[in-house]
């Protein structure tokens, strides 16, 4: 008897912050690699957000200040541990954050998208 | 209200003055099920002015969410939208953006 695993396709969602230094072609160049890494590995790409450049909390890496990159998307469980790697090469990414969403978390994040839709349409 | 916890065994209820108010579950009673991370200004009502996570004794928020909680003030400080630690949180506006 043949035992098939078949691998869960989850929902997940990414946020990383890029150094203050780069400029804003650099910047685009940047988030434009890991979109295409994602989608070379066919994840589904669901909302993106660039929320900009931000004041940190504490310094990382001496740098006060950082830019913001948050994506949700849906991917099987082996693609984020890979993925995490591409971050870990780069040296433009100060900190990464990668969460499994459960069905509160994907129900919250529907609500949080449309009301910024709203926000933008008005 | 603690004082009253360390001077006997007198029950609770007896023991609440006209000015404390009973505590509540706030995710409970607003049912708020998914605690997020990424909205830092929320996450401040749980914290101290240290950055410091407050005890469920103080904020009367149930277990299940306190874990919860806990959690999301903690990505939260891995991304840098809430400090480990400082002083003066509360006052210094230019933290909260």
């Amino acid at each position: 008897m043949e035992i098939k695993f078949i691998e869960p396709v989850r929902m997940y969602e990414s946020t990383y912050i890029l150094t203050p230094d780069l400029s804003e072609e650099e910047i685009q160049q940047v988030i434009g690699k890991f979109n295409s890494y994602m989608e070379n590995a066919g994840v589904k790409i669901i909302n993106q957000e660039k929320w900009g450049f931000k004041k940190l909390a504490y310094p990382i890496q001496r740098k006060q200040s950082g830019y913001y990159v948050y994506t949700e998307f849906q991917a099987p469980a082996s693609f984020v541990k890979k993925f995490e790697q591409e971050y870990r090469y780069d040296t433009r990414v100060l900190r990464y954050l990668t969460v499994k969403l459960d069905k509160f978390a994907v129900a919250y994040n529907e609500r949080r998208r449309n009301k910024l839709k709203g926000i933008l349409e008005n | 209200m603690s004082n009253n916890k360390m001077i006997g065994n007198a029950p609770n209820n007896t023991s609440v003055g006209p000015e404390l108010r009973k505590k509540y579950c706030r995710f409970k009673k607003f049912g708020i099920k998914y605690i997020d991370y990424k909205d830092p200004d929320f996450l401040l009502r749980f914290i101290n002015d240290q950055g410091k996570i407050l005890p469920r004794r103080i904020t009367g928020t149930s277990l299940k969410y306190q874990r919860r909680l806990a959690v999301a003030i903690k990505r939260a400080r891995h991304l840098a939208l809430l400090p480990f630690v400082t002083d003066g949180l509360k006052e210094d506006n230019s933290l909260i953006l």
